[in-house]
C-alpha cells in the first residue's frame, strides 16, 4: 500500500510529472525560441510563472458561474493526472493495468477537452463562448482520427491494455514500421488536442483573446497551464508507448528511454508549431475529415489484414 | 442563439492602437461590422495653428510613429511650394532615400504583424529581425530609429556620411536576399497561402468606388501610386516598377508589400550610388512664409498621404490639413469584412496596415449605459478650457 502511494504521489506520479511538466514546457519554449532566432527563457521560467500565478488573486467575474469557475481548473488537472494509473511511465508496466485501459486514457483526455469547453461556457463572456464552441468543433474533428490511430496498435497486439500492447510491440518491433502513418496522424491529432499552433483555434490570442481561458486568472490559470503541460506529457507518453515501443523494464534504462522518446515527440510538436500558421476552424474540420480519417481508416484496414493473415 | 456581438477593441491583442470594431456574428460568420474611431484624437491640426512652420514640422513628425518621414515630407513639400523655395538636389536624394528606407521598415513591420495575427510567430520574429538592418541604417543617417527628424525647411538637417555608403549598400544586399526569400516563401509555403487566399476580398471596382489607396488598392489590381502619377522629389529620375497584384485578397496585399520592399531596396540603392555632391540645405530660409496655399501628395507606405497648407503671410500656418491613408482605406475594409469569418477579422483589419492615430479627427464621448453621445461645441470647449461655465 505504502509503495503504491509513493508511486502515485512521487514517482512516476504527481511530483515527478509536475517537475517534468515544467521541464518540458521550458524545453518547448526554448526550442521554439531558438528556432525563431530568439534567446528564450531560462530553465526556471515555467516554475517562476507557476509560482507567480499561484500567488495572484483569483478573480471570479460577476457574470461567470462561481461554482464551476472554482471546480473546473481542478477538474482538468484531476482528469489528466488520473491517466497515470493506466499509463506506463518510464517503465514497462502501468500502476494498475487492466484490459480496456487504453479507452480509459482516451476518455480521460477527451474529458479534459470538454472541461475547456465548459470553462468557456461558464465564463459567460463573448470571447470565451466563441472559444468554447470552437473547442467543441475542433474536438469532434480530431478525436475520430486520434482514436483510429490508437486503435491500430491495439488491433495488431490484440489487446485493449496499453501495458500488453507495448509488451507485444516490443517483442515484434517490425510492426512499429507498419503503423508509422498512424503515428503521424496521432501526432497531428495530439497537436490539435493540445490546442497548439497551427491548431490553437480555440485559444487564438489575436482573434478571441485566449478563448475559454480569457477570464481565468491566478490559481485557476496556473492549474490550467499545468494541466495542459501534463496533458502534453501524457499524450506523448501514450504515443511513445503505442508507436515507439515503450520503455525498458530496467528502471535506469527505462527512465533514459522515457526522456529520449518523449522529448523527440515534443520536439516534433514544437517544430510543427514553429513552421506553420494557424488554420481556420473550417479548414481544420475539412482537413481532419477529408484527409486524416481516410488515411486512418486505411491504416486500420491494413492492421486488420496483417492481424488476420500474418500474425495468426 | 441570440445574436452575439464580438468587440474587437478598444483594447485587444490584435490592435496596436485603441479602436473599436463591433462585429455581429452568426456562428463564425460576420453578418454586420460597425466601427468607432476617435480614441486617439490629439488635435494636431489645431495646435499647428499656434506653432511656427518649423515647429509644426516636428509636431507632424509625431502624427505617426511609423510613417513619420512621410508626413513631414508631405508637409514640407507644401510649405516649400508656398514659400517658393527650390531645395538642393542632394537634399532631394536624401529625402527620397530616407522615405524609401522608411517604406522598407514599415512593410517589414507589417509583415511581422500579419504573421502574428495569423498565429505565425516565426515570420513575425524573422521579419522584425531583418527590419533591424534598415533601422540601423536610418539611425546612422538620421540619428534616430523612428521619428527621424531629418527634414527641415529648405533641405535636410544632416548629410550622408561619405565613407559609410558601402556599408549601407552591403546591408541592403543582405536585406534584398532575405526579402527574395520571403517572396518565395509567400508563393510556395502552403499554410500561408491557404490562410490568406480569398480572405477579405476587395474587387477592383469596389476598390475604385470606395477610394482605396496604397498597397490595398494595388493588390486589387488598381495601378495607383503617387510616385508614378505625380512624381515628387526625384522619383522621375529613378527607374523602378509599380507593383500590382490582381487577387484582391490579403495574400495579394502580402505579395505586393514584399515585392515593394524589393523595389524600395532598388530605389534606395540607386539613391546611394547616384547621390549628387553639393549642399544639402539652403543657407537662409525665411521665417515668414508668404501668403498662399499648397496641396501636396506623397506615397506613404500605407498609401496616399495628402497635406494642405495655407499661409496668411505670418510665421504660423493659417491652416494645415492632414489626410492620412488609413482614412481612405477604412471604408473598403469595413465593406469587405461582411461575410468573412471572425477568425479572419484581425488579419483583415491589419491588412490595410491601419494607423488610427493618424486618422482620428474628432473624439466623441458616449455614455456606455444609455448609448447617448454628447458633443461639445467649439465655443463651449474654449469656455471650458478657460475655466468658465461648464
Amino acid at each position: 500500500m505504502t509503495a503504491e502511494l509513493v508511486q502515485i504521489l512521487l514517482f512516476p506520479g504527481f511530483v515527478f510529472l509536475f517537475a517534468y511538466a515544467m521541464f518540458v514546457e521550458w524545453f518547448d519554449r526554448k526550442a521554439y525560441a531558438l528556432m525563431q532566432n530568439r534567446v528564450g527563457p531560462p530553465w526556471f521560467q515555467p516554475f517562476a510563472d507557476f509560482i507567480k500565478l499561484m500567488a495572484k488573486e483569483y478573480i471570479i467575474p460577476r457574470r461567470a458561474n462561481p461554482l464551476f469557475f472554482l471546480l473546473l481548473p481542478t477538474g482538468i488537472l484531476a482528469f489528466v493526472l488520473t491517466t497515470i494509473v493506466c499509463l506506463p511511465i518510464a517503465s514497462n508496466r502501468a500502476l494498475y493495468p487492466f484490459e480496456g485501459d487504453i479507452l480509459v486514457v482516451a476518455f480521460l483526455l477527451t474529458a479534459a477537452s470538454i472541461v475547456i469547453f465548459l470553462m468557456g461556457w461558464f465564463s459567460n463572456n463573448p470571447f470565451t463562448i466563441v472559444g468554447g464552441t470552437r473547442a467543441i468543433s475542433q474536438m469532434i474533428s480530431y478525436e475520430v482520427p486520434l482514436l483510429f490511430a490508437i486503435l491500430t496498435p491495439a488491433i495488431l497486439a490484440g489487446s485493449w491494455s496499453i501495458t500488453e500492447i507495448t509488451a507485444y510491440l516490443r517483442a515484434n518491433p517490425i510492426l512499429l514500421i507498419i503503423q508509422l502513418p498512424a503515428l503521424i496522424i496521432a501526432l497531428i491529432a495530439l497537436q490539435a488536442k493540445l490546442e497548439r499552433v497551427p491548431f490553437d483555434i480555440p485559444e487564438a490570442e489575436t482573434e478571441i483573446v485566449g478563448g475559454p481561458l480569457a477570464e481565468l486568472s491566478g490559481r485557476g490559470l496556473a492549474l490550467f497551464h499545468l494541466a495542459t503541460d501534463i496533458e502534453m506529457i501524457v499524450g506523448v507518453t501514450l504515443l511513445a508507448n503505442l508507436f515507439l515501443g515503450g520503455f525498458s523494464a530496467n528502471p535506469a534504462l527505462g527512465l533514459i528511454e522515457f526522456f529520449v522518446k518523449t522529448l523527440i515527440l515534443v520536439f516534433i510538436l514544437t517544430a510543427m508549431r514553429t513552421v506553420m500558421a494557424r488554420v481556420r476552424i473550417e479548414q481544420l474540420v475539412l482537413f481532419c475529415w477529408h484527409k486524416l480519417v481516410p488515411i486512418a481508416l486505411v491504416q486500420v484496414l491494413i492492421a486488420v489484414l496483417i492481424k488476420g493473415w500474418w500474425l495468426t | 442563439m441570440a445574436e452575439v456581438k464580438i468587440p474587437i477593441g478598444p483594447q485587444h491583442p490584435a490592435l496596436e492602437e485603441p479602436e473599436l470594431f463591433l462585429l455581429t456574428v452568426d456562428g463564425e460568420e460576420i453578418v454586420k461590422a460597425e466601427m468607432r474611431i476617435g480614441y486617439n484624437h490629439r488635435g494636431m491640426e489645431k495646435s499647428a495653428e499656434f506653432r511656427t512652420f518649423l515647429q509644426t514640422l516636428y509636431l507632424f513628425e509625431r502624427i505617426c510613429g511609423i510613417c513619420s518621414h512621410s508626413h513631414t515630407t508631405c508637409y514640407i513639400l507644401a510649405v516649400e511650394e508656398v514659400a517658393g523655395l527650390e531645395i538642393p538636389e542632394r537634399a532631394k536624394f536624401i529625402r527620397t532615400l530616407v522615405g524609401e528606407l522608411e517604406r522598407i521598415h514599415s512593410h517589414l513591420l507589417w509583415l511581422g504583424i500579419a504573421g502574428h495575427e495569423i498565429g505565425f510567430d516565426t515570420l513575425f520574429m524573422y521579419s522584425w529581425r531583418d527590419r533591424e538592418f534598415v533601422l540601423d541604417i536610418l539611425e546612422e543617417i538620421t540619428g534616430n530609429r523612428v521619428n527621424y527628424g531629418i527634414n527641415t525647411i529648405g533641405g535636410v538637417r544632416r548629410d550622408i556620411p561619405e565613407g559609410k555608403i558601402d556599408d549601407y549598400l552591403k546591408a541592403l544586399d543582405i536585406l534584398e536576399e532575405r526579402c527574395q526569400y520571403y517572396a518565395k516563401l509567400a508563393f510556395e509555403e502552403g499554410t500561408l497561402a491557404a490562410r490568406l487566399s480569398g480572405v477579405h476580398y476587395l474587387s477592383k471596382e469596389k476598390a475604385i468606388e470606395l477610394c482605396a489607396c496604397g498597397p490595398m488598392a494595388r493588390a486589387s489590381g488598381v495601378a495607383t501610386d503617387v510616385r508614378f502619377e505625380e512624381p515628387y522629389l526625384v522619383y522621375d529620375q529613378i527607374p523602378f516598377n509599380l507593383v500590382t497584384y490582381d487577387s484582391g485578397d490579403i495574400f495579394g496585399r502580402t505579395v505586393v508589400r514584399v515585392l515593394e520592399v524589393i523595389e524600395s531596396i532598388k530605389i534606395a540603392r540607386y539613391c546611394l550610388q547616384n547621390m549628387p555632391p553639393g549642399e544639402y540645405r539652403l543657407e537662409k530660409v525665411p521665417k515668414k512664409i508668404p501668403e498662399g496655399e499648397a496641396f501636396s501628395r506623397y506615397e506613404a507606405p500605407r498609401g496616399e498621404d495628402v497635406h494642405y497648407v495655407r499661409s496668411d503671410g505670418g510665421e504660423n500656418p493659417y491652416r494645415a490639413k492632414v489626410r492620412a491613408p488609413t482614412m481612405q482605406n477604412l471604408l473598403a475594409t469595413m465593406e469587405s469584412l461582411k461575410g468573412s469569418y471572425i477568425a479572419d477579422a484581425p488579419i483583415a483589419i491589419a491588412s490595410m496596415d491601419p494607423c488610427f492615430s493618424c486618422t482620428d479627427r474628432i473624439a466623441l464621448v458616449r455614455d456606455i449605459r444609455s448609448g447617448k453621445e454628447s458633443r461639445i461645441r467649439f465655443r463651449d470647449l474654449s469656455k471650458y478650457g478657460k475655466g468658465g461655465e461648464r
